[in-house]
């Protein structure tokens, strides 16, 4: 049987009711695993996932309650941690780093009897657009192995979209699952900062990242959400959610004006109008404005950066890290190690980082874009006023060639302008598939008020029916 | 003649005290002095990746405890932020500290000359692990048990200006923490550190000279030293014509000399930011009302009422508070016999003795049982001597005193019939007392008294004795 074209809910069920085992999906996803090898999507699938699935199949033989995602295979990106399990973050630097515990959403999503099948590639230390930063080799576009799988949750969207697991887990800072998701013709959310515990992934951005799930349909990712959700101990940054379901008889999208001018002369922007007219039967359609969403990726590449400078300098080579061979003493085990650790894109990032925190610019970069967020996340509340959710394009086209943009830097950090003000904001975004270009997939973002997750993905599952890509 | 003769000192501190709670700041590992290297640690406080820090609720409240004992108002919202630098003892590569919105602003210390010494600020930080140094060319070892160490860091205004006061404020702000049950300041240990800025001024002048920074000082007597030698240091250069380096110099106590450690334009660049993991700290004013029930009356406090209200000198004030066990005996035992200053006396002199050079005691009997000694002595139910004997007896056996000295036949009290008797007797025997009374009775009492005493082996009341004298006599 193909398992590769089943949702997570079908394979649940479907295991549940007996009608295959959860070892029958998970060899079948293992050896899809294999066979698609050269997407570099999955880069290890755990030798223990066969064995759980068995344990799951026995539990559910004998009459046992399981969870609510039984037997089903779920892949992890390569920066969440999962006791003795190998976790890189595609860096070279974290060689044979083996996690020595486990992460609060691979806890949940044990403790509701899923299979953790493996983990996925992504660009180094989750930064980039387009997993190409990476020590495992470039990752694969799904739909067309010439171009680009997106950033950095390349791994999961792509192993979702190749049919190589059924839902994957991302990590998303500016974009990194939306992004992907939308290059790979998937779904993929980012729900309100705080809903999902941050404990055991590995910081980029720590007032930014989310984890999430990305899946076939708005409906499997809601349901992983669900999972993974709630306030953790271990997390002060996590906050009570309510994800359970809002209907409402009809919903209004807002179209945010400074989106559309952004958007300008961009290929996809007759199909997004396309879309928007097909839509207007099923939702009430407003303007809206959020004035300074334009300024989202310059606060963000102030606050991503800064963060990340200091959450990476725990990568030293003094503890965990290779350390160089030509380390001599304390300082060229910091600087050689360091050098020789981290690809490009991360240096790059650093440094911005150091410059925006250094004393005498403190004030003029990192407060004045701390300034500029809080002034974003009040325009968004009261766009909210006006509408459910905004709709945008997730990107502002198809995937890229790969090699095309290695070389501009800019051009590829204009890849987040849509997904960055969610990040912002703290808001929740779903990324969900509603066309294709030049037989590349196209996705459409919802974006919803914070802790309105629940009414997103109402709004996202509706738009599946009536206006999803077929 | 000096070479400080020209110069104002200038000085001012900046103190680090480990606070005392059960565990870490920002983990759940155990916060223990002394323990096998790297076994109280875990993904937190080694800086694993994805490890998250948890705010340890009651280290805050030492803090702010220590905040409402030094006179500092507590902010209402306080933030962490992140300093950054790398160091193999620090294991996130940052230390989670407070900069611009510390917990307690404010405050100070009163030293006995009466001059005021004002605090800037007490904040709450984490500290670092510990290196060893194995040798040079084969490495050195890190050991993460002392990593996220509850500290507070208190830092004055530069009002300090020799080395005693300073050594007195350091021993003031001890005193306090220990009294208050905050710290234990055991400076051995490192649980107290203190770094010194200092800066010399020209007599009369109103400008400030440039300041040096002297770290790594864990005792009162290199704090000390180090001021001293570094005053006189910066005297010498500038009388000499030259200028003071502002730079950072490390105190090696055994040679007696500080060193630079790094200058200004090595100055490090801590590129401090809000730690994003840790939310803003909110005190209401309950909390700090809260905070404020479970502190004993300061040191210094309690002394005043000890003087005032219980007329106590001076000096037996300031020994019965070097200590919260001590003074807290002490008040005990006055609640058991209102009779302070003999209390303070048994205490000061016969109890101190039992407890004579050991550095955490606790007395041998309860306050109940020495107060009910006193009293008995007090009375003149028994004389001192019998007393003392008493007390031992009590720490021997642990049995009430009253018990016991019925059971050692101390209680036997002499009936005014027996010292009747006793009168009558002596008037008979000698002839020459009897007339001496009737003359002057002042001259011969003492004797009448002596004799009773004499012969009922001490065991009479001396004040019966002479109220019956008349009756006979």
């Amino acid at each position: 049987m193909d398992f590769s074209k089943l949702t997570v809910i079908e394979i649940r069920d479907g295991i549940k009711n007996g009608k295959f085992s959860s070892e029958e999906v998970v060899k079948f996803f293992i050896d899809k695993c294999e066979e698609k090898k050269d997407l570099n999507a999955v880069i290890e699938v755990f030798g223990d996932a066969l064995d759980r699935a068995k344990k799951i199949d026995k539990k559910i033989a004998s009459g046992q309650k399981v969870g609510v995602l039984a037997g089903v295979p779920i892949a992890i990106k390569d920066n969440i941690m999962f006791e003795g399990k190998k976790m890189g973050c595609a860096s070279k630097f974290l060689q044979n780093f083996v996690s020595p515990y486990t992460s609060t959403v691979v806890k949940k999503l044990l403790a509701e009897d899923a299979v953790i099948l493996g983990r996925t590639n992504m660009d180094e230390f989750a930064m980039g657009s387009s997993c190409e930063n990476t020590c495992y080799g470039v990752c694969h576009n799904a739909i067309d192995s010439e171009f680009v799988a997106g950033g950095s949750s390349g791994g999961s969207a792509a192993a979702v979209a190749g049919g190589l697991v059924p839902c994957a887990l991302g990590t998303d800072t500016g974009g990194s699952i939306r992004q992907p998701a939308s290059l790979n013709g998937v779904v993929g959310v980012k729900p309100t900062y705080g809903t999902v515990s941050r404990f055991g992934i590995v910081a980029f951005a720590s007032s930014l990242d989310q984890c999430s799930p990305i899946a076939k349909t708005v409906e499997d990712c809601e349901l992983v959400l669900k999972v993974i959700a709630g306030k953790d101990e271990h997390d002060l940054t996590t906050i009570s959610n309510d994800l359970s379901c809002v209907q409402k008889s009809k919903y209004r999208l807002g179209v945010c004006r400074q989106v559309m001018e952004l958007l300008g002369r961009s290929a996809s922007k007759d199909k997004f109008y396309a879309l928007l007219e097909r839509l207007s039967e099923t939702f009430d359609i407003v303007q809206v404005d959020v004035p300074h969403i334009k300024n989202s990726l310059a606060c963000y590449y102030i606050i991503a950066p800064a963060e990340a400078t200091s959450n990476l300098a725990r990568f030293d080579g003094v503890k965990y890290t290779v350390r160089s061979q030509d380390a001599k003493d304390l300082e060229s085990v910091y600087v050689q190690s360091r050098s020789e650790g981290f690809g490009r894109e991360v240096k790059r990032r650093i440094m911005l980082g150091n410059y925006v925190l250094s004393s005498g610019y403190f004030d003029a970069y990192y407060n004045k874009a701390k300034r500029v967020q809080r002034l974003i996340k009040k325009e968004f509340k009261s766009a909210f006023e006006h509408c459910d959710c905004i709709i945008t394009p997730t990107t502002a086209g198809t995937a890229f060639k790969i090699g095309e943009k290695l070389s501009d830097p800019v051009g590829m950090y204009l890849e987040d302008v849509f997904t960055v003000p969610a990040n912002i904001a703290g808001v929740p975004a779903i990324s969900v598939p509603y066309d294709e270009m030049n037989g590349l997939p196209l996705g459409v973002q919802f974006i919803a008020d914070e802790k309105n997750d629940a009414l997103m993905f109402e709004v996202a599952k509706l738009f599946e029916k009536v206006g999803g890509a077929k | 003649m000096s070479v400080l003769d020209d110069f104002d000192v200038v000085i001012g501190l900046e103190i680090h005290a480990e606070l005392k709670t059960r565990t870490k700041v920002f983990c759940s590992c155990k916060n223990e002095f002394g323990d096998e290297p790297n076994t109280n640690t875990c993904p937190v406080c080694t800086g694993m990746p994805g490890a998250l820090p948890v705010l340890n609720k009651h280290a805050v409240e030492l803090a702010i405890k220590a905040g409402l004992s030094f006179g500092c108002a507590i902010s209402p919202y306080s933030v962490f932020e992140r300093k950054n630098y790398f160091y193999p003892d620090l294991a996130k590569a940052y230390q989670i500290s407070q900069l611009v919105y510390p917990l307690n602003v404010g405050g100070q210390i009163v030293l006995d000359s009466g001059k005021v010494v004002r605090l800037n600020r007490i904040h709450l930080e984490e500290d670092a692990g510990k290196l060893t140094h194995i040798g040079r060319g084969v490495g050195t070892l890190v050991d993460y048990n002392r990593g996220g160490t509850p500290l507070i860091e208190m830092v004055t205004e530069p009002d300090i200006s020799s080395a005693d006061e300073a050594v007195e404020f350091l021993k003031k702000v001890r005193e306090t923490l220990v009294f208050e049950d905050i710290a234990n300041c055991k400076m051995e240990e490192g649980g107290m550190r203190c770094d010194v800025n200092l800066s010399l001024k020209r007599k009369g002048s109103n400008e400030f000279g440039t300041r040096t920074e002297m770290k790594n000082l864990n005792s009162f007597k290199s704090v000390q030293r180090a001021i001293q030698f570094e005053a006189e240091r910066q005297a010498e250069v500038l009388s000499a014509g030259g200028a003071v380096v502002q730079e950072t110099r490390k105190w090696d106590d055994d040679r007696g000399e500080s060193f630079s450690m790094r200058s200004k334009e090595q100055a490090q660049d801590y590129r401090y930011f809000p730690d994003p993991d840790l939310l803003p700290i909110k005190i209401t004013p309950q909390d700090v009302e809260r905070i404020r029930g479970t502190m004993v009356m300061v040191p210094s406090e309690r002394r005043k009422r000890y003087v005032e209200e219980f007329g106590l000198p001076e000096y037996d004030a300031q020994i019965l508070t070097s200590s919260k066990y001590i003074s807290d005996y002490f008040e005990n035992c006055v609640k058991n016999f209102n009779s302070p200053k003999k209390i303070s006396n048994w205490i000061m002199v016969d109890l101190m003795k039992l407890v004579k050079g050991q550095e955490e005691f606790v007395f041998p009997i309860d306050e109940k049982s020495l107060a009910s000694i006193i009293k008995m002595v007090e009375e003149k139910v028994i004389n001192k001597t019998v007393g003392l004997q008493l007390l031992d007896k009590c720490i021997e056996t642990g049995k009430d005193p009253q018990v016991l000295a019925k059971e050692m036949n101390l209680l036997v009290t002499i009936s005014d019939e027996q010292i009747l008797e006793l009168l009558r007797k002596l008037k008979i025997e000698n002839a020459k007392v009897a007339q001496d009374y009737s003359n002057s009775p002042e001259k011969v009492v003492g004797f009448i008294v002596g004799y009773v005493m004499k012969n009922t082996g001490g065991k009479a009341n001396s004040t019966r004795v002479r109220e019956l004298i008349s009756q006979v006599f």
